[in-house]
């Protein structure tokens, strides 16, 4: 702890300090940054860790989410020791793909993985992880849609393509020497003997719910409780958090869990509105004290658009770091919307963490879509049309398109936090067609 | 940094409650800004951190310009690191009361642990050291708390409790941050913020511009100076400002005049 202190206090050095085991068994979560002095040794130990690098901006050491454009939206990737929430979007179809990424990343880079479900067994669920891309393949594919490009896609095959136009560093597909982020094929599954190799822990609620109960009633509800005992157990035995000097862990733990708050886990606020209202926030508070202590990074998806009472929504998006919305465009209005038809759903960064900063990274884009494409899965900006675009695509005569771009373009520009008000405007649009 | 606006003087009248509040956007610049002038400024400062671990406060301290951890070996700082702590005080039980014994306890009726924690940090000195200058309570951030199970009445009680002890006892000042949840109806938070906004001397209110997102402007302070114990016919003073944060400090100026638009 001495050495931390004073590379801690040194003159000019922004604080750039390195957390080995430390004097105080807790490994606190400490920036890690280039640095001119103290324990290299250390910090080559950390920066080897795989699958992990530092932030350009604050040195904060990052993991991939599994998918290369939302780390470039995130700043780089997920912050070790934080929170990312995502929720989730009305059927749980593309929020459970970007679950099985980020387990799937786990694999890959070698992480140790904690799967937390209330509805599947995170056996099966590493059984339908999706097969990473490897890099002459891909190359291959991608030059063959690039030819196959003006014919007619097929619907059949899930696609899922990742371009984020802004970013001009970005290439267009795998970086083949990259060891950070990978992309992945939906539509192929993990081999067996990856996941058989990889470490990983399941939390099923169904089967841990019979023991008996431990601590003081607090009012956490039962599953949380056992959850959290689980992970603060998986922490603590595997030195994760530094305290255990027979263990130095080299090594992220990658915590996914999957419909936090939805009914299966015992809690109520998606049933009532005047539920247990604390169970939940008092759960992501103690988790978030769990995961700054130890060298672990977690993903949680959480079914906010089932929550009846909203301010527990605000409540859990201000105790999580980092919040991403995913919003599909199946069954709404959006989806036969042609202005819409290329994208499956917006995506909404609703929050991002000012993590030993003032400031953060922040993309000026807010309005992304989301598709799935052939293999990747893609975020771009919502076109700007111009009005022969739009001419074309909704094949109306040059007077009616004149109203409905500017109704379009106002549904476009608008941030799309509602969804109400959006398609209201729309269906306005509509109804000059259909005159 | 820049807020040069306010004319603070701790040889003045002391016994403030300062309230920080954030609409829409992140004010936790703010929080940085009083625990950097509180350090510097030779207090003893008690903070109770709630939201971020000590490291992030430590590194953002470096850059506006103190140490947390000289601050904290050398007495002047007393640190609650709440999300340490809560996990202390969850899985393991405590000999003794911990400030955050409500994580524990399925109904906490009150925040009285944490308040006697409160008045232990700052209990003044006597054995004729490094004196320092009034005693400063911190609180990042008292939502939290709500979430955490306390009610909205609790919590007011606390803030209540510890304005006798620092605020009229000690002479000292106590700043706090609260979350406007805005248009969700957290009914909890409301009366934690009208019930705070009444007690205070001075509201900085940082809020997102209504036009959304912006490069170059961050947000919007509001700054509004009151005098809750005497009524007055004066109306109370007000400002707005716009802010952009950089790297180390946090540049203000009047509505419609950022770099950028100029």
């Amino acid at each position: 702890m001495a050495a931390v202190a004073t590379c801690g206090t040194g003159a000019g050095s922004t604080g750039s300090v390195v957390a080995a085991g430390s004097k105080n068994h807790v490994t606190s979560f400490q920036r890690r940054g280039p640095r001119a002095s103290g324990s290299d040794s250390s910090y080559s130990r950390l920066v080897s860790i795989a699958g992990t690098r530092p932030s350009v901006r604050n040195g904060q050491l990052l993991v991939s989410t599994g998918l290369p454009a939302l780390d470039q939206l995130l700043g780089g990737g997920l912050a070790v020791g934080t929170v990312l929430l995502i929720e989730e979007d009305k059927y749980n179809i593309y929020s459970s793909l970007l679950f099985k990424y980020f387990l799937a990343e786990g694999i890959i880079n070698g992480h140790t993985l904690l799967v937390a479900s209330a509805k599947e067994d995170p056996a099966d669920i590493l059984q339908e992880l999706p097969a990473p891309l490897l890099d002459d393949n891909f190359k291959k594919d991608f030059d063959e849609e690039a030819c196959n490009h003006k014919t007619a896609e097929s619907n059949i095959k899930m696609k899922i393509a990742w371009r984020y136009q802004l970013l001009p560093k970005m290439e267009a597909g795998p970086v083949s020497s990259s060891r950070f982020g990978h992309y992945y094929d939906a539509s192929k599954k993990m081999p067996q003997e990856l996941i058989e190799a990889s470490k990983w822990h399941g939390f099923f609620f169904p089967e841990k719910s019979s023991s008996t109960l431990n601590i003081e009633p607090c009012s956490l509800t039962h599953g949380y409780i056992k959850l959290l005992q689980f992970i603060q157990n998986i922490i603590y035995e595997e030195g994760f958090d530094g305290s255990n000097p027979q263990k130095k862990q080299k090594n992220i733990l990658r915590i996914g869990i999957q419909n936090l708050g939805s009914p299966l886990w015992g809690d109520d606020i998606c049933c009532t509105e005047n539920g247990n209202s604390h169970s939940l926030t008092k759960f992501l508070y103690v988790l978030r004290g769990l995961l700054r202590t130890s060298l672990s990074a977690c993903m949680i998806t959480m079914p906010t658009h089932l929550i009846q009472n909203k301010a527990i929504i605000s409540r859990v998006t201000n105790l999580s770091d980092t919040v991403v919305g995913l919003e599909s465009f199946i069954g709404s209005e959006r989806e036969t919307n042609p202005l819409y038809k290329d994208y499956h759903g917006l995506i909404h960064i609703r929050q991002i963490p000012r993590l030993n900063n003032l400031i953060y990274d922040v993309s000026d884009v807010k309005d992304l879509a989301f598709k799935l494409k052939r293999k990747l899965f893609t975020i771009e900006e919502e076109k700007e049309y111009t009005l022969n675009d739009l001419y074309k695509r909704l094949h109306l005569p040059p007077d009616l398109s004149d109203t409905v771009s500017r109704s379009s373009k106002q549904d476009l520009a608008e941030p799309s936090k509602l969804l109400g008000p959006g398609c209201g405007v729309m269906a306005g649009g509509k109804k000059h067609l259909d005159f | 940094d820049q807020l040069l606006n306010r004319p603070r003087s701790l040889s003045g009248p002391s016994g403030k409650l300062t309230l920080l509040c954030d609409a829409n956007t992140d004010g936790s610049f703010l929080v940085h800004h009083f625990l950097s002038f509180y350090l510097k400024a030779n207090c003893k400062v008690c903070f109770v951190a709630l939201i971020q671990s000590f490291s992030h406060y430590n590194i953002v301290g470096q850059k506006l310009g103190v140490s947390l951890t000289v601050a904290r070996e050398c007495g002047q700082l007393v640190f609650l690191e709440g999300l340490k702590s809560s996990v202390d005080v969850f899985f393991r039980a405590q000999a003794e009361p911990h400030p955050l014994q409500f994580l524990r306890e399925a109904n906490a009726e009150n925040l009285q642990p944490l308040y006697e924690f409160v008045r232990e940090a700052l209990k003044p000195v006597d054995d004729g050291e490094a004196a320092w200058r009034c005693p400063v309570l911190l609180v990042d951030d008292l939502s939290v708390l709500l979430s955490l199970g306390m009610g909205a009445v609790a919590v007011l009680d606390f803030i209540h409790y510890c304005r006798a002890t620092v605020c009229w006892e000690r002479k000292g000042n106590i700043v706090a941050l609260v979350h406007d949840s805005g248009d969700t109806e957290d009914e909890e938070n409301n009366i934690l913020l009208n019930g705070l906004s009444h007690q205070s001397h001075l509201i900085l209110r940082a809020e997102g511009l209504a036009t959304g997102f912006c490069r170059d402007v961050h947000g919007q302070l509001r700054i509004l100076w009151r005098t809750p114990s005497q009524p007055t016919t004066q109306r109370d003073q007000s400002l707005t400002y716009q802010y952009k944060i950089q790297d180390k400090s946090v540049s203000f100026f009047a509505k419609g005049m950022s770099p950028a638009v100029l």
